[in-house]
C-alpha cells in the first residue's frame, strides 16, 4: 500500500491525540495552580493534601497511574459500592492531567516563591490583604517565569498521550498499531508516526511561545 | 502462579503477601532496565554533546536536529520503532535490550544538554587561564574542565535516572516483565487489579524516594569546587 | 506640646545576636518633617520598617496616633497586635522605597489606583481621577499608560511617591528615596519631596544621605548611631555646631 493511504486513519487518531493533549494540559494547569498554591498555604490540611498529591504523582509512574485509574479504581469503587468505572477517555485525561499537574505544581510554587520580597513589602505597605497580594501582585508576576517550564511540560504531555493507546483509546499511536498489525509495514508506519508527533510537538512549542510572550508582555515594550 | 509463586486469594492481606515476591522479581527487572537504560543515555548523550558542539556546522546542525527530534517524540513510539523495524534490517535484540536501548535513546537527548550546560558553565576564563599556562587543549579538557563540570552534571543526571525508572513500565508493551507488567498479569489472572497495582504504586514511591535521597546525598558530598586532582 | 503622632518608647529590635535598636526613645509631632541621618547599619531603615509594620519589635512600645502599633489592649493588658489591628494602623502610613518597588506588571496609573480600589474601596473612576491628579503633582501626567520599566529611575520613584500618596496617609516614610538613582536624576525627585514638605501638613520621616536637602526641608534632624539617637536638633544647630564628637566626625566624612 502507498503511504498516503494510511493518512486518513492516522489523521483521525491525531485528532484524538490533539484533544487529549488539550484537555489534559488544561486539567494539568488547573491542578498545578491549585496544588502549587496549596503547598504554600498556611493551612496545614491544604498544605498536606497538596504535598501528598505532588509526591504521589511525581513519585510513581504515569503508566502505573493510568492503569490504576482504569483497572484498579473500578474495583476500589466496587468495594465501597460506587460505580467508578471510567471510560478510557476520562481515565486518560485524568491520568495525564493529574500527572503533569504534579510537575506543574512544583513549577508554580517555585515561580511564586521567586517573586522578590520587595514586592510583598510594597503590597503590605499599601495594605493589601494576603489574598489580594497573592492573586494581584505575586501570581501575575510569577506566570511569565512559569511559562518556559510549562512549555516543556506541554510537549511532555503530548508525548505521554501515546500511552493511552494501551487502554485501547483510538489515538494516533493506537491507529498506527492497528495499521501495522494489518499491513506489517513497520518502517513506513512508524516513520510517519514519529514525524507526525514531531510536527505536533513543534506546533505545541510555538503555541506555548506565543502564550509566553503574551503573559510577559509587560516585561518588554508595553502595549 | 507466576515465577513459581502461588497466590493466596483467601483474604486481601494474604493475597498481598503472597504476590509480594513476584512483584519484587519484577522490581529487580525494573532496576536492571533503569541501570542499563541510564548507561546508554550517558554514553549516547556524551556522543551527541560532542557532535552538537563540533566546530563544523555540517556536524553540529544535524546533531541538534536529531536530538530535538528524539526529544519531541514519544518513548513508546521510539520503542515500537526499534522493536519492529530493527529486525527488518537483520538486527534482532532481546526485548529487554531493545527496551533499554529505547530508554537510553530517549534520554540521551536530555543528557546531551546536561553535558553541554555543565561544560559551558565551567566558563571561558578557565579555558583562558589554561591557555595562559600553556596546557595542551586535551589536557585542559580532562584536567580542568571535566573535574569541574562533574559536580554540576551529577545531580541533573541523577534526576534523569529517577525519570528513567518511572518510564520503565512502558517496556511492558514489548513483553518485558518489569514490575507493572507483572502486576497486570496477576490482575488479569485473578481479576483483582486493585491490590497488585496499588502495591506497584507503593513500591514505586519507595524506589523514587530512595533514589532521590541518593541523588541528594551525592550532591551534598561532591566537592562544589570540582574534583581534587591526584 | 501636643501628643506626638509617633512615639518609640524603649524600643528594642534584634536580628539574632545583633541588637539593632537599643531601647530607642524617639518622638515625632504631627506635621513635623524629620530627617534621619547616620552611618550605615545604625538602624535608620529599621525604624521606618517597624513603623510600616514590615519588621516586628522585640521590646518596648511604638505608638502611632496615640495607639500602640505592635500591640492592642486585651483582657490582660497589652497583647501582640492581630492582623486586623495592623491593617487598621497601617492605613495611616505610607512608604517610599529605596528601590521604588513598583509593580512591574501594572501600568503607571494602575500602580497608583490598584490599592485605592482594592483596599479603600474607591470606584475605578474616583481612583482614576485621584491617580491622574497625583501624576500631575509629580509631573508625570503624560506617562500614565507606560509600564514601570519604560521609565527612568527618577520617574519611577516619582510614581512611587504618587502611589503612596494615593492612600492618603497622614505619615509618609522615605527610605533613602534617591540613593538608587543616577546623580542627574536625584534633583527631580527631591523637588517633588520638597514641594510635598512645603505644601502639605503630612508628617514626613526621611532617611537620607542628601545632607543639603535634609537641611533645607527638615524641622528637625536626628543623628542615629548604633541603634540610638546620638544627637538631634534643628538643621542649623546640628549641621553648623554639633555637640557630639561622633556627629562631627560623621558630618565631616559625608560632607567632604
Ligand atoms: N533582615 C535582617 N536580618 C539580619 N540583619 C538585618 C536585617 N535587616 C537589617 N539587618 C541588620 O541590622 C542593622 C541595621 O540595619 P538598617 O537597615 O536599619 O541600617 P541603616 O541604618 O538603614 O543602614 P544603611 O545606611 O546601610 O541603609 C544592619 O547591621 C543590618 O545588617
Ligand atoms: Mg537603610
Amino acid at each position: 500500500m502507498h503511504w498516503t493511504e494510511y493518512l486518513p486513519s492516522l489523521m483521525q487518531g491525531a485528532w484524538v491525540t490533539v484533544q487529549l493533549t488539550l484537555y489534559s494540559t488544561l486539567l494539568g494547569a488547573a491542578a498545578a495552580f491549585v496544588f502549587g498554591i496549596g503547598k504554600l498555604s498556611r493551612n496545614w490540611a491544604l498544605r498536606g493534601v497538596s504535598i501528598a498529591y505532588i509526591e504521589v504523582f511525581r513519585g510513581t509512574s504515569l503508566l502505573v497511574q493510568l492503569f490504576w485509574l482504569y483497572f484498579a479504581l473500578p474495583l476500589a469503587g466496587n468495594a465501597i459500592g460506587i460505580d467508578l468505572r471510567l471510560p478510557p477517555v476520562l481515565a486518560g485525561v485524568l491520568a495525564l492531567g493529574l500527572n503533569i499537574g504534579a510537575y506543574g505544581a512544583e513549577v508554580v510554587r517555585g515561580a511564586i516563591q521567586a517573586v522578590h520580597s520587595d514586592q510583598h513589602e510594597a503590597a503590605r505597605a499599601l495594605n493589601f490583604t494576603e489574598r489580594q497580594t497573592l492573586f494581584r501582585i505575586t501570581i501575575p508576576q510569577a506566570i511569565p517565569e512559569m511559562m518556559p517550564s510549562f512549555g516543556n511540560l506541554a510537549v511532555q504531555n503530548l508525548k505521554d498521550t501515546a500511552l493511552v493507546s494501551l487502554i485501547s483509546l483510538g489515538d494516533l499511536t493506537f491507529r498506527a498499531e492497528q495499521i501495522r498489525n494489518f499491513t506489517q509495514e513497520s518502517t513506513t508506519i512508524y516513520t510517519m508516526l514519529l514525524f507526525m508527533y514531531f510536527g505536533m510537538a513543534l506546533v505545541v512549542t510555538a503555541i506555548m511561545r506565543l502564550l509566553e510572550r503574551f503573559a510577559g508582555r509587560w516585561r518588554v515594550a508595553g502595549s | 502462579m507466576l515465577f513459581g509463586f502461588e497466590w493466596d486469594l483467601s483474604n486481601p492481606l494474604a493475597f498481598a503477601i503472597s504476590i509480594l515476591p513476584i512483584l519484587l522479581i519484577g522490581m529487580w527487572v525494573t532496576i536492571q532496565a533503569t541501570v542499563v537504560g541510564f548507561f546508554v543515555a550517558l554514553v549516547l548523550g556524551l556522543i551527541f554533546a560532542i557532535l552538537k558542539s563540533a566546530p563544523s556546522r555540517f556536524i553540529a546542525w544535524p546533531a541538534r536536529l536529531v536530538t530535538e527530534f528524539i526529544r519531541d517524540t514519544p518513548l513508546l513510539v521510539q520503542l515500537f520503532f526499534l522493536y519492529y523495524v530493527l529486525p527488518e534490517y537483520g538486527i534482532v535484540l532481546p526485548a529487554f535490550m531493545t527496551g533499554a536501548l529505547a530508554l537510553g535513546l530517549q534520554y540521551s537527548a536530555y543528557t546531551s544538554e546536561v553535558y553541554r550546560a555543565g561544560i559551558e558553565a565551567v566558563g571561558r576564563d578557565q579555558h583562558e587561564a589554561a591557555r595562559a599556562l600553556n596546557l595542551p587543549s586535551a589536557r585542559t579538557f580532562t584536567h580542568i574542565v571535566v573535574p569541574q563540570a562533574i559536580p554540576r552534571i551529577v545531580p541533573a543526571m541523577g534526576n534523569y535516572l529517577v525519570s528513567i525508572m518511572k518510564d520503565v513500565p512502558v517496556l511492558s508493551v514489548v513483553t518485558v516483565l518489569e514490575m507493572l507488567n507483572v502486576a497486570k498479569i496477576i490482575g488479569d489472572r485473578t481479576f483483582n487489579y486493585l491490590i497488585p497495582l496499588s502495591m506497584v504504586g507503593g513500591l514505586y514511591l519507595i524506589m523514587t524516594l530512595v533514589a532521590s535521597a541518593g541523588v541528594r546525598l551525592l550532591d551534598r558530598y561532591l566537592p562544589k569546587q570540582g574534583l581534587p586532582l591526584k | 506640646m501636643t501628643d506626638p503622632i509617633i512615639k518609640f518608647d524603649k524600643v528594642v529590635k534584634r536580628f539574632g545576636d545583633l541588637t539593632v535598636l537599643d531601647e530607642l526613645d524617639f518622638e515625632v509631632q504631627k506635621g513635623e518633617k524629620v530627617s534621619i541621618i547616620g552611618p550605615s547599619g545604625s538602624g535608620k531603615s529599621t525604624v521606618l520598617r517597624i513603623l510600616m509594620t514590615l519588621e516586628q519589635i522585640d521590646g518596648g512600645i511604638v505608638t502611632v496616633g496615640g495607639e500602640p502599633l505592635w500591640h492592642e489592649s486585651g483582657p490582660n493588658g497589652l497583647q501582640p497586635a492581630s492582623e486586623a489591628h495592623l491593617r487598621k494602623m497601617r492605613a495611616q502610613l505610607g512608604m517610599v522605597f529605596q528601590q521604588f518597588n513598583l509593580f512591574p506588571h501594572m501600568s503607571v496609573l494602575r500602580n497608583i489606583t490598584e490599592a485605592p480600589v482594592r483596599v479603600l474601596g474607591l470606584s475605578k473612576v474616583e481612583a482614576r481621577e485621584r491617580g491622574e491628579e497625583l501624576l500631575e503633582l509629580v509631573g508625570l501626567a503624560d506617562q500614565a499608560d507606560k509600564y514601570p520599566h519604560q521609565l527612568s529611575g527618577g520617574q519611577q520613584q516619582r510614581v512611587g511617591i504618587a502611589r503612596a500618596l494615593a492612600m492618603r496617609p497622614s505619615i509618609l516614610l522615605f527610605d533613602e528615596p534617591t540613593s538608587a538613582l543616577d546623580p542627574e536624576l536625584v534633583g527631580e525627585v527631591l523637588t517633588v519631596i520638597g514641594r510635598l514638605a512645603e505644601e502639605h501638613d503630612l508628617t514626613m520621616l526621611l532617611v537620607t544621605h542628601e545632607m543639603r536637602f535634609a537641611r533645607e526641608i527638615s524641622d528637625r534632624v536626628c543623628f542615629f548611631d548604633k541603634g540610638q539617637i546620638r544627637e538631634e536638633g534643628t538643621p542649623e544647630a546640628l549641621f553648623t555646631d554639633p555637640n557630639e564628637e561622633r556627629t562631627r566626625e560623621f558630618l565631616k566624612a559625608v560632607l567632604d
